[in-house]
């Protein structure tokens, strides 16, 4: 597999299929982006996206969500740095693609650790719920269909031989005014926590739900959705980039070595070339960093390992072997092979920290004991992610994170149907990863396992 | 009926499972028509054997390999668990010690992946409002019980869900089960069967609570449906047969279900009134009446709703419908303590259904007897006949229209089945 860094690609669209790519002002971000823009604006949009999630958060706690204030505040907000949030406005790919890509960005960022998934699933879904409110009730539909949900909107014949039913049923409609009302039709395994309670109409199967209730239908299956999409990509993530994580986490900085493995690594995962840069502006800033200094010192170091500054070579996302046998880290360094690098006993210690059953350490050990690190890394991978033969032969990081990626959401993933993509597919792309995706679908005991193993990922 | 002695049960279940047992419609059952690889071969059963031994994770490649063993074994009691996603290997232990680990599987492998939703309704878990039994005892009386609570769950499970494979079936003692088989609710999560049993529930609270049905002003049509059924039976069911409000100790209890400030007037009226049925028709009017002055409390039909649900209601299990690894009694399987057999119900007389002329394996036994050396005298090799017999030998015996009842399941079965495939190679074509 050749890890040589991403091809450019002109990322321009013409007139409808720019339409076409995001035909709402809001969206679920079932597939990664796909396309490279500049540094410059990778930056930009990254920051305001986080700009925009601490003032949801901000919002959220000085006004009462819903109300008119808190709405007409979180709008201007949210024009204010230029994201999407009407429906009806014309020419809105710009925003719209803005809200995408830095989406995307900040998941890299969140997810590794249980805190920050949760602030970050929070402000979404705030912000989800904000735009649902406002989308007129004739593009729900639309929308409801784009984003392949399986919700129908029943004619009004069929509302009206049901009207009694759903009225009795249903607490969150206040008397009998369901002519205002549209309703949806879903299959009941889909509306758990309505049924269960009795909260909804059911028929041969189906429950019958108003928009309202429809509505946290929508963000449980969103919260569901990003949760897994955010642990997913933890789990995804090789120890030796793990363990730069971590130092990074904690002590919001990292010494040459450890930036130059961990910037390279994720410039080869593939989403974008940049936002590696942020990624680092993030963690530097929580490290109380000058983001001057940052600018000049270490972005112009990224830059350079992106091939952007100096002699433009494209650095290459090191290697196994590289990372084995060049540059071995000292003290209060934290880049390296863990297999390699690691004393035995904090390798030990740091593999039940990630939950790896004492056979499956021993195992580990011997084989780091006789030196064949990578494939202790091999069995890592087969042990993290519940197969017997990883059907690999590991030399590379970024191979590790594809093919994690291909195991979580290849074979176990919910009704695989063909779903055609939000963003036109490039010809050529650069490894993409490729996210949980699918409508949604009745959860299957499959899925319900996955579910599980994952909760151990949230508790780290 | 041949009166049933638990210590024949090693002779009798011998012919049983040699003669009598429904192989092939149980493995026509299971099997599912043979969509899916290995599903069979992958469902766990478990024997119960003479002296409590216990097996579990038992697998059997066919039918045939599942006779040989059940004949082998004779196992007391069968029970059917999920399909896992392996075989299993079975683990001999007895019944105090905790089961084997699976060492040829990793552990975290070995999972239960589908299995039939069931349901499983207990008379002893209505001991607070039957007057006639407690405990284990049944009789016709509160047989009823169970006759409202199939008619309400499977109203519900056909209706509400669209669930459309439900194989009722007698327990053998004090109570039924339900198996729905339906190919995408064998697929359910552990949650969605939760929440299914979360809707077919009303009466919450165990010893300590007095009140256990609560209705909210919005009657939802579940429940609304419901009390219809009850009502079809009250009068016979609770009026007459357990006579609710028969004197005073009995009908303190109903008093304890309604507002304090109505006690008096009941009292007083109760008193002058000569049957339940008086009673009850004044209870109604005098709830209808009621002027709600306190707040929360309630009257109207709610009221009369309240006590009848109380009464009558169903009362599930839910932990034997959430699990998917939860086992339960297999139909046809026999009661060691009752010695009858558990038998489908027939959903179309499920009013006429009487737990009392359930054949036991001894009866059924008998009557295979009975008629084997009346016909063998009449045959000249016995072996042969011996074969000819074997399988239509149920037939001749009080289970035949029992096994009629299951496989007219089987049928509706298949023909979904059928049904599904045509479908899927109907869209085929069209690519």
């Amino acid at each position: 597999m050749e890890f040589s860094g991403v091809k450019r690609r002109k990322p321009w669209l013409i007139g409808d299929q720019r339409k076409a790519s995001y035909p709402h002002s809001l969206q679920f971000y079932l597939q990664p982006p796909s396309e490279n823009i500049s540094l410059i604006e990778f930056e930009n949009l990254a920051i305001d996206r986080l700009k925009l999630l601490k003032s949801v958060e901000n919002l959220g706690v000085s006004y009462v969500k819903g109300t008119e204030l808190y709405q007409s505040k979180l709008e201007a907000e949210i024009r204010r740095l230029k994201f999407s949030y009407r429906e009806s406005l014309e020419d809105e790919y710009e925003p719209r693609r803005k809200d995408h890509i830095s989406h995307f960005i900040l998941r890299l960022a969140y997810c590794q650790s249980e805190d920050l998934r949760r602030w970050f699933i929070q402000q979404e879904m705030d912000l989800l719920r904000f735009r649902f409110s406002i989308l007129p009730k004739d593009k729900i539909q639309s929308f409801l269909q784009d984003s392949h949900l399986h919700f129908e909107a029943i004619s009004e014949e069929e509302k009206n031989l049901r009207e009694q039913e759903i009225i009795a049923s249903s607490t969150s409609l206040g008397g009998p005014k369901l002519e205002l009302e549209y309703v949806y039709k879903i299959p009941f395994a889909d509306a758990l926590d309505l049924f269960r309670g009795r909260k909804v109409y059911l028929e041969n199967g189906f429950a019958y739900v108003p928009l309202k209730d429809i509505v946290a239908i929508i963000l449980n299956e969103f919260r569901a959705k990003l949760s897994k999409a955010l642990a997913l990509s933890t789990k995804s993530f090789p120890p030796c980039m793990r363990q730069l994580h971590k130092a990074l986490r904690e002590n919001h900085h990292l010494r040459h070595g450890g930036r130059m493995q961990y910037g390279l690594f994720l410039k080869g995962i593939g989403l974008t070339l940049e936002q590696a840069l942020q990624f680092w502006k993030q963690e530097f800033i929580k490290g109380k960093m000058d983001p001057d200094k940052f600018d000049k010192g270490y972005s112009y170091n990224i830059r350079h390992s992106f091939g952007k500054e100096g002699k433009r070579t494209d650095y290459t996302p090191f290697s196994c072997l590289k990372i084995i046998l060049t540059n071995p880290p000292s003290q209060g360094d934290y880049h390296g092979c863990p297999f390699r690098h690691s004393d035995p006993e904090l390798l030990k210690q740091k593999l039940q920290s990630y939950k790896i059953t004492p056979g499956g350490i021993s195992q580990i050990l011997d084989l780091v004991k006789g030196t064949h690190y990578q494939v202790a890394c091999q069995k890592y991978f087969e042990m993290t992610h519940n197969v017997d033969d990883c059907g690999f032969s590991l030399n590379h990081p970024n191979q590790f994170f594809v093919e994690s990626q291909r195991v979580l959401n290849g074979g176990k993933d919910i009704k695989k149907e063909s779903i055609p993509p939000e963003t036109p597919q490039p010809k050529q792309s650069a490894q993409k990863t490729k996210n949980a995706s699918s409508a949604l679908a009745s959860l299957n005991s499959s899925l319900e396992m996955d579910m599980e193993g994952l909760e151990d990922y949230f508790s780290e | 009926m041949e009166p049933f002695d638990p210590a024949e049960l090693p002779e009798l279940l011998k012919l049983y499972y040699r003669r009598l047992f429904p192989y092939a419609q149980y493995y026509r059952w299971l099997n599912y028509g043979g969509v899916v690889k290995n599903y069979f071969q992958h469902r766990e059963f478990s024997f119960t054997l003479k002296d409590d031994i216990y097996i579990r994770y038992q697998s059997f490649n066919n039918q045939s390999d599942l006779e040989k063993e059940m004949q082998k074994m004779n196992p007391y009691k069968i029970d059917i668990g999920a399909v896992y996603s392996h075989r299993g290997n079975g683990s001999a232990v007895t019944w105090l010690c905790r089961p084997n680990q699976h060492n040829t599987v990793k552990l975290g492998a070995f999972q239960a992946q589908e299995k039939e939703l069931v349901f499983d309704i207990d008379m002893t878990d209505y001991d607070d409002v039957r007057r006639c039994c407690s405990s284990a005892d049944i009789c016709s009386k509160c047989w009823t019980l169970m006759t409202m609570a199939i008619r309400i769950i499977d109203r519900a499970l056909k209706e509400d869900f669209g669930f459309k494979h439900r194989l009722w079936v007698y327990s053998g003692r004090r109570g039924v089960h339900c198996w729905v088989c339906d190919e995408s609710v064998r697929k359910l999560s552990s949650a969605v069967r939760s929440g299914i049993v979360e809707y077919l529930s009303l009466v919450k609270g165990g010893q300590d609570v007095k009140k256990k049905v609560h209705l909210s002003e919005n009657v939802h049509p579940f429940v609304r449906k419901s009390i219809s059924i009850i009502k079809k039976y009250f009068e016979g069911y609770a009026l007459v047969g357990q006579d609710i409000l028969e004197n005073k100790e009995s009908w303190d209890k109903i008093l304890a279900l309604v507002p304090e400030t109505m006690h008096n007037d009941l009292q007083q009226n109760f008193q002058k009134h000569h049957s339940s049925l008086q009673r009850w028709e004044y209870l109604k009017k005098a709830a209808s009446q009621c002027p709600s002055n306190i707040k929360n409390e309630k009257c109207g039909p709610w009221l009369e709703w309240e006590i009848m649900l109380q009464y009558c209601f169903p009362r599930l299990d839910i932990n034997v419908s959430k699990g998917i690894n939860h086992l339960l009694k297999s139909p046809f399987s026999v009661h060691p303590k009752t010695g009858r057999i558990s038998v489908p119900i027939d959903l179309q007389k499920v009013d006429q259904f009487d737990p009392f002329a359930v054949p036991t394996i001894s009866s059924i036994c008998h009557e295979l007897d009975a008629i084997f050396t009346s016909e063998a005298e009449k045959e000249e090799n016995q072996a042969e006949s011996d074969i000819k017999h074997r399988t239509r030998d149920y037939k001749k015996t009080s289970l035949a229209p029992y096994v009629k009842v299951f496989e007219q399941f089987l049928e509706n079965l298949d023909k979904s089945r059928k049904g599904e495939l045509l479908k899927k190679s109907d869209l085929q074509k069209d690519f």
